[in-house]
């Protein structure tokens, strides 16, 4: 029996054994102070877990509070399994992105297929029907065989699960940077839908209900992992790595079936995801939340392992669980209801009213700590934060444009960069029409689908350009969430909430902390501006390697509504004649910029700049021209600028061209990334209604029917001359040529 | 006509196969769960929706074969009554023995979601009346295991009854024998797919190239399926 060779309270004590499970000595102490003894090892596993900046926010929350988290649709913000807002006719829109991103720097397929099947069971928890998956990914440059190993690792384990699962996957992104390399991001979103009164909360609540387990078995595997998650990777520290946890969907389908079954049944009082911290989270959550105590009688778990200790079962991160609290007398109903869907259900404790967790285990209570103070009463750190002296240095910087010679072959690399390329190799992994609901599936600016029984659609996109976060956090925090906003509005919808993923290095280092400060300042600003509270999130910090920090990446996942399906746009033009207009002002904004980095190869100073009154204005004005019906497609300029943008255009339009005539200077108009610009198309008929409602619109050109593409300065020299094949060549197969590539 | 959309654990786009019978040829349709699959006498058709059956544990439509629902499911196609099985349906089919041939990976060892276009090969069936022989069709695959493989005896067998129903049209991506993408049985009353009619039934999600099958369906009501 292990059990029997675990340390004593007093040998934790006197060793410090705490700091191998990621406690300090201060938390140690306060841990002590508040329990009013020393814990024994099972204790200390619980409050090491759950005072874990993963389940704690401890280093974060003075950051988390600058979110605006409230607005009229707004009906359950931060702190539940995922954020609720309410869609109009008695339904509402649920969901949530959340980073797996330590798990899939180790075992990417594993990581990444579980990161997915995390988010959709913190969506069902919440009696929500899962109705499409978003991701967005990063990086290295794919140069390295271990970053093309996790790519396709990664990719191919978000689509194992999310196929498996029969939910669509509609939207995502994927950037790649050196800063990435072995430290890849996976950020997973799920979307789901439900109707006002089928909302659940995770509460243990009501003196002796019935605690209940449903799902697979618990083994030793993911022990620590919200721990583990939470601490800097190091490459010499992968031998020592706990045991990843992996996931089954075919158990979370049939348990996704019975807990929407089980949310129709009022004898459901309270349902939460195993997800970190498995069962010491869930439960402590619970209680806490409803202000009760839990009993739980661990002999009773079902267990995938013999002899599992009181220590490994409560820390284990085994997948596909859930924990529900149903009301007293109708556990045999609920049992049956699972066991028809083959899922193992079974109680194993109850509610009680004295406020703790207490474990039971082979008829010793194993530990007995206030649900509270594991779940609330966690260290809240004001960490230090200071300007990195890189950004004075970068501020001062002018703005110059990089040298080009070859105009052409500049536009030709951009559109082979994976950043910019075709992403078709990752999205025709991804079952898209699975529920056949998809309007707009990857490859468009944003995912749609459908509301069935209504004309609206749900559209959804993430983003998140990282490189102007590094050069201005603040800068940059706005324009991540203005770009998504233009993603959601050149498809025809109206953002209305998001969620964010903040992943970012080690909050110990002050330059660190200043970035995740001054990013959420921005973000804010533009969540007031732009309309879009944030409902819900996930941190991930230390995402370092050998005490590199990755570029601040606070990923931001926005869902908008379409008011009416028929005034869902794409960005392929449409037919030719059509007018070509490109909204707002370029300037020379070179910062952060793809070109910058493909030409320098590394970035340097300011971010281009954001107005977010301009912003709106303009969003709101192009929006309003989409719903009157008077746009033939719209797309933002984003990596690349407008020449990337214009010859997305044309592809996937065959027949068509394009034939522009821009200002200034050359390398400028192609390919600065200035912000708030988009790039559109309107028939011949609408010109005039169009230039009343969009003001910042400057007609460029035309849609031509030749397969060309034809870029001219004002005295009508030509910059840029190709046909669509050779363009749209480059762009398509960039992605399969470099997983290809030998080293 | 009342369809069954028979559901084994794991077929997660049942509901897709509810829709389009709903869009299409608005008839009455029920979910059948496999524990119930001893009503299927009831029903005038039997459908059997794509998705991940049992996990696609041991290989993909294994170990809905050992199910007793299969047995059910056998006899339900030797009553003569139509049975249309799209993606693991298919896989399911062919693992039961009711339709012959096998399945591999796809060749690029990876899913695969895409539009393909498909050849009718053989529009004197139940289930394709309402095409042309011949007709280019649009559908949707979304599948691991695409790649369907018969001996050459299989082969001139499928040829020589005219049991290829459907061909890819442009490429043969996933490698399947003969660019085979959907096959029926000797008698003619079971189609196994692996493109997705049931996702291309309206226009706002990505056409209509399906919806001919379904009404292919209720116009051979009443027939008797004998070669």
């Amino acid at each position: 029996m292990s059990i029997n060779h675990e340390p004593t309270a007093e040998q934790i004590k006197e060793n410090r054994l705490y700091l191998q499970m990621g406690m300090t000595d201060a938390e140690y102490e306060r841990a002590v102070e508040k329990l009013g003894r020393i814990p024994n090892y099972v204790e200390t596993g619980l409050f090491s877990a759950m005072w874990s900046e993963h389940c704690s926010y401890k280093s974060s929350k003075s950051v988390l509070r600058r979110f605006p988290t409230e607005g009229a649709r707004v009906l359950q913000g931060p702190g539940e399994g995922a954020g609720i807002v309410d869609i109009g006719d008695n339904q509402a829109a649920v969901f949530k992105m959340e980073s797996h991103n330590s798990p899939s720097a180790i075992e990417p397929f594993i990581g990444a297929a579980t990161g997915a099947g995390g988010i959709i069971r913190d969506v069902f928890s919440m009696g929500a029907r899962p109705v499409a998956l978003v991701n967005s990914l990063r990086f290295g440059d794919l140069t390295e065989p271990r970053d093309r190993f996790l790519f396709e690792e990664a990719v191919a384990g978000i689509a194992s699960y999310g196929n498996a699962m029969g939910i669509p996957t509609v939207a995502g992104e994927v950037q790649f940077d050196q800063c990435y390399s072995k430290r890849p991001l996976v950020n997973a979103m799920a979307v789901g839908l439900l109707n006002h009164e089928d909302i659940q909360k995770g509460v243990a609540a009501g003196i002796g209900n019935t605690v209940i387990y449903a799902g697979a078995t618990t083994g030793r595997d993911g022990i620590h992992g919200a721990t583990m998650s939470s601490s800097e990777l190091s490459i010499e520290e992968e031998q020592e790595l706990p045991v990843m946890q992996a996931g089954d969907p075919f158990i979370e389908k049939l348990l996704m079936e019975a807990c929407l079954e089980l949310v129709q049944s009022d004898a459901l009082i309270g349902i939460q995801d195993m997800g970190a911290a498995g069962l010491t989270s869930s439960a402590a959550e619970m209680a806490s939340k409803a202000g009760y105590g839990v009993e739980l009688n661990l002999d009773l778990v079902p267990q995938r392992e013999e002899n599992m200790t009181a220590y490994e079962m409560m820390l284990s991160e085994s997948q596909e669980r859930m924990l529900i609290v149903v009301k007293k007398g109708r556990e045999e109903e609920v049992i049956a209801l699972f066991t028809k869907y083959g899922i193992t259900a079974a109680t194993i404790g109850h509610v009680t009213d004295d406020k703790m967790l207490r474990l039971l285990h082979k008829g010793e209570v194993a530990a007995e700590v206030s649900a509270d103070l594991l779940a609330e009463d966690a260290p809240s750190y004001q960490k230090e934060s200071k300007e990195p002296a890189s950004f004075a240095k970068n501020q001062a910087i002018e703005n110059k444009e990089p040298q080009v010679t070859n105009l052409k072959e500049t536009l030709l690399d951009l559109l082979q960069r994976p950043t910019i390329a075709s992403k078709e190799w990752v999205y025709n992994q991804f079952d898209t029409g699975a529920r056949t609901n998809t309007v707009l599936a990857p490859g468009a600016s944003a995912g749609v689908i459908r509301v069935r029984g209504t004309n609206k659609g749900i559209a959804m996109t993430a983003d998140c350009n990282s490189r102007f976060i590094y050069l201005d956090p603040e800068v940059g925090g706005k324009i991540a969430v203005a770009e998504a906003a233009r993603n959601l509005v050149c498809s025809g919808a109206e953002p209305i909430a998001l969620t964010d993923c903040l992943n970012f290095g080690s909050p110990d280092k002050p330059e660190v902390f200043w970035q995740l400060e001054k990013s959420a300042d921005g973000i804010s600003e533009a969540c007031r501006k732009l309309n879009a509270p944030v409902i819900g999130g996930n941190v991930s910090l230390s995402n370092e390697v050998n005490g590199v920090p990755i570029y601040p990446t606070p990923t931001i996942g926005l869902v908008g509504i379409v008011h009416d399906l028929g005034q869902v746009t794409t960005p392929g033009f449409k037919q030719a004649g059509d007018a070509i207009y490109l909204i707002g002002q370029t300037e020379t904004e070179f910062g952060g910029s793809e070109l910058q980095q493909m030409i320098e190869g590394k970035i340097f100073g300011k971010s281009p700049a954001i107005d977010l009154d301009i912003e709106a204005t303009r969003q709101q004005q192009l929006l309003g021209a989409i719903q009157a019906g008077i746009i033939q497609s719209a797309d933002d300029l984003s990596e690349g600028g407008f020449a990337v943008a214009l010859c997305e255009g044309t592809f996937g339009s065959p027949g068509l061209g394009a034939d522009v005539t821009v200002e200034g200077s050359a390398i400028t108009a192609l390919f600065s990334e200035t912000q708030s610009r988009f790039l559109v198309t309107v028939q011949a008929d609408q010109v005039a209604a169009f230039e009343e409602k969009v003001q910042d619109a400057v007609k460029i050109g035309t849609v031509t029917d030749g397969e060309e593409i034809v870029i001219k300065d004002a005295e009508g020299t030509v910059l840029v001359e190709g046909t669509v094949e050779e363009f749209q060549t480059a762009w398509k197969g960039a992605i399969a040529c470099l997983l290809n590539s030998e080293d | 006509m009342k369809f069954a959309v028979l559901v084994f654990p794991g077929l997660t786009c049942d509901l897709d196969m509810y829709h389009a019978i709903e869009e299409t040829v608005k008839q009455d349709v029920e979910y059948v769960w496999h524990t119930e699959a001893d009503q299927l006498d009831s029903f005038d058709a039997v459908l059997l929706p794509t998705g991940t059956s049992y996990g696609n544990y041991l290989r993909p439509g294994a170990l809905a074969k050992s199910s007793p629902a299969c047995k059910q499911l056998q006899a339900f196609a030797e009553s003569g009554k139509l049975v249309l099985g799209v993606g693991n349906g298919f896989h399911i089919l062919v693992e039961a023995g009711i339709l012959p041939g096998g399945f591999l990976r796809n060749q690029n060892l990876k899913f695969r979601s895409a539009l393909e276009i498909v050849r009718v090969e053989n529009n004197n069936t139940a289930f394709t009346k309402d095409y042309t022989q011949g007709q280019m069709l649009t559908l949707p695959v979304a599948n691991e295991f695409g790649n369907y493989y018969a001996d050459d005896q299989t082969v001139e067998k499928l040829k020589s009854n005219n049991q290829i129903v459907f061909t890819y049209g442009d490429e043969n991506i996933d490698g399947s024998t003969e660019a085979i993408a959907g096959i029926t049985n000797e008698r003619g009353n079971v189609l196994g797919m692996m493109p997705l009619p049931e996702r291309a039934v309206e226009a706002i999600i990505g056409g209509t190239d399906g919806t001919a099958l379904f009404q292919s369906i209720m116009n051979s009501r009443g027939e008797q399926h004998v070669n």
